[in-house]
């Protein structure tokens, strides 16, 4: 026990300054007021589906929960429901065996709702393109927010993107931060959030 | 008794792993495998091809590890004779790879004990068949949902969960149907192919370098182990010597993917175990190495790095520094953080004897990679066929034998242990010169092999190019192909809440599977 609570002494707080979202991201424009995404983007939660990726996207979203990128410490966290999910992040080239669970997952969240379509794959199929057993494209089989881009794309940017969804136009004023040295500020999450505008 | 194989008239193949090919007949097929099986070796993989337009005849391949290397088996069928003796009986792994034939190809096995489709859920008919040559690959099929026959269990109190296949959290997309008692798991059968992507029919056509990228993306995780099987398998078709350094990089390459995966998954299991410090820690750890990885390859997971001829990346004076620094900080954490887990009476109460595979199941099933060599299966590429750089290496393979999680967890440390060595090993030894040669296809048909100890398991990668010198076929093995029906057996008689635990401590690809 002495040797755990050491540990995380020693390593301290990690987390970087969060990115400010990227506007240009989106594809469609803001369905809500601005007023209305402010009160919801500190809670929003995320449902993830894989609609056929090669894993490596899932490697990215899994990193956004590290100590350095700690989305948590924005509100914005993982559930296990489409039911309780405000943000629909797929990824894949939606291969045709996934297109049934893709469209029932969108249409079990309640609206208002948001989805981020993230990697290439997402954006157009991507390597794999589209054929016999893909669809090619998230927005071919449901409507589209925001893409992200990169193969895979990284969480920084996937984070971007996310913040795009739901904090749309409000650029640094809403989540950004100065950069600092090795992008390291030493703050808490919360500390960061009261510092730059939360 | 021992029964000798009739005589294969076996050619060499020239790779950097010991390959001979070799033609058959359904006798033979069967006779060589148990023979095979008998001594020892093990299935790695089941394939078929649309050869038609070469030889006037479908073929169906098998590649065996064997005492001495790979041993490349290929039977000949036609339109009037398509079906062959199934092996599932001498290899239980045959089975569902069988299925994939099937279902892609329209071979039969016609003694197999399952007919129901595997890869094939909806997307294409009955009747149709994808890797034919005469399938275009822009077909739209479409049918409407299958309704899978799963086997059902039945009993007083006997009942269903059905997972998937959209989870709980963030994985790949597959359906696991568990038959429970109470919280006790009777049984689980997987339902998997739902990432299908019509990989193997993408590369039909396909010049060497335009396939490269797709090669690197068929298990994301595995890009580098994929890359490198792929790279081998065209050098190894196409008769190119590379030069050391480029060799050398290579290597580095996969082992820091090993490196990334056994961190990520490491903390991981602390999470599912219920320790949290654990994945905060092991997850800080795993992307200050995908960072390095960045700052210095250009790309996190150093994807599209290695390339046929040899590797796209170079490494400089200060590049090797930073990474032998980075090395010898975290292999410190480790250390502590692996003295933290040993010590944690909560951690290892819930790793112990959960997931058992013994070694006698994981022989019978032809176990692979980590989860093998976790239940007593000592078979390393890297050890017993070492090409090179790693013939120069003297890699130290880890065994145990409880094959529970906390083995695969002992093993996993071990040999993250084992490749920050062998990077730093690599850092200090890797030659001078330059990283690649061009990539030249000599005129006329020819095969190549490719054959790579990935994080996971051993990857394969065969490969057949056509006068043209562009692919006619390719076939990538993933080793989730050998695990995913030992993780079946893994979780007979736990408890429902330890299969997340259980399921990552194989960590098995979808993708890699479905293709």
């Amino acid at each position: 026990m002495l040797h755990l609570l050491r540990q995380i002494l020693r390593t301290g707080i990690r987390t970087d300054a969060y990115p400010a979202p990227d506007d240009t991201m989106r594809v469609r424009a803001a369905q809500f007021e601005a007023a209305v995404l402010k009160r919801f983007g500190r809670a929003a939660a995320i449902r993830h589906v894989d609609a056929g990726s090669c894993n490596a996207c899932e490697l990215e979203i899994n990193a956004l929960n590290n100590p350095y990128y700690n989305l948590e410490g924005l509100g914005i966290h993982f559930v296990a429901s489409p039911r309780h999910a405000d943000i629909l992040l797929v990824t894949g080239p939606v291969s045709r065996h996934m297109e049934t669970a893709l469209k029932r997952t969108y249409d079990a969240m309640p609206e208002p709702k948001f989805v981020v379509a993230a990697g290439r794959c997402a954006g157009d199929g991507g390597v794999f393109g589209t054929s016999y057993a893909c669809l090619g494209g998230v927005g071919d089989v449901i409507p589209i927010d925001v893409l992200v881009p990169g193969c895979p794309p990284t969480p920084e940017d996937l984070m971007r993107g996310i913040l795009a969804a739901i904090a749309p136009g409000q650029g640094k004023t809403a989540f950004g931060s100065a950069p600092t040295e090795e992008g390291t500020n030493g703050l808490s999450p919360l500390e960061n959030l009261h510092a730059h505008g939360g | 008794m021992k029964t000798s194989p009739p005589p294969i008239a076996f050619e060499e193949l020239a790779s950097a792993v010991p390959v001979r090919r070799g033609q058959v007949d359904p006798d033979t097929w069967v006779a060589h495998c148990a023979a095979v099986r008998e001594g020892g070796g093990r299935l790695v993989a089941l394939w078929g091809a649309d050869e038609r337009a070469h030889s006037g005849n479908y073929a169906l391949h098998a590649c065996l590890a064997e005492r001495q290397g790979l041993t490349w088996l290929t039977l000949a069928l036609n339109d009037a004779a398509t079906s062959y003796p199934s092996l599932h009986a001498i290899f239980p792994a045959a089975a569902r790879m069988q299925r994939a034939v099937r279902d892609l190809l329209g071979l039969q096995a016609h003694d197999a004990p399952d007919s129901r489709p595997w890869l094939r859920h909806n997307a294409w008919g009955e009747h149709q068949f994808p890797l034919r040559k005469d399938f275009d690959a822009a077909t739209a099929v479409g049918q409407p949902d299958d309704g899978y026959p799963f086997v059902p269990v039945s009993g007083d109190g006997v009942h269903e969960i059905a997972v998937g296949p959209v989870h709980a959290g963030t994985i790949e997309p597959g359906h696991f149907r568990f038959s429970v008692v109470g919280e006790k798991v009777l049984r689980l059968e997987e339902r998997l192919g739902y990432t299908h992507k019509g990989i193997e029919k993408r590369f039909e056509g396909l010049s060497v370098e335009e396939a490269a990228p797709l090669a690197g993306r068929i298990s994301g995780d595995s890009t580098s182990a994929y890359a490198w099987a792929y790279a081998m398998a065209v050098e190894s078709a196409a008769g190119i010597s590379l030069p050391a350094r480029g060799v050398w990089l290579r290597a580095l390459l996969l082992e820091r993917e090993r490196m990334a995966n056994h961190l990520g998954d490491l903390g991981a299991l602390g999470n599912d175990a219920g320790l949290a410090f654990g994945l905060a820690q092991f997850s800080r750890l795993k992307e200050n190495a995908l960072r390095a990885n960045q700052a210095i390859f250009g790309h996190r997971y150093a994807m599209d790095a290695i390339c046929p001829g040899g590797s796209a990346v170079t490494l400089d004076g200060a590049g090797a520094s930073r990474l032998l620094h980075e090395l010898n900080v975290l292999e410190d954490e480790v250390r502590r953080l692996k003295h933290i887990y040993d010590e944690h009476a909560g951690l290892q109460d819930r790793l112990l004897t959960t997931g058992r595979v013994t070694p006698a199941l994981a022989a019978q099933l032809g176990l692979s990679g980590l989860a093998g060599r976790a239940s007593g299966q000592a078979w390393d590429l890297r050890v017993q066929f070492p090409h090179a750089p790693y013939d120069q290496l003297d890699t130290r393979m880890t065994t145990h034998r409880a094959g529970d999680v906390a083995a695969r967890v002992t093993v996993r440390m071990e040999e993250l242990l084992e490749s920050l060595r062998l990077c730093r090993l690599i850092l200090h030894r890797m030659p001078p010169g330059p990283v690649a040669v061009p990539c030249r296809i000599p005129p006329g048909r020819r095969m190549g092999v490719g054959w790579v100890e990935g994080w996971r398991g051993e990857v394969l990668v065969a490969l057949t190019l056509d006068d043209d010198g562009r692919i006619e076929r390719l076939h990538a093995h993933d080793p989730s192909w050998q695990n995913w029906p030992a993780l079946e057996h893994a979780i007979m008689g736990n408890i429902v809440p330890d299969f997340p635990l259980i399921n990552k401590s194989f960590n098995l690809s979808y993708s890699g599977h479905d293709l």
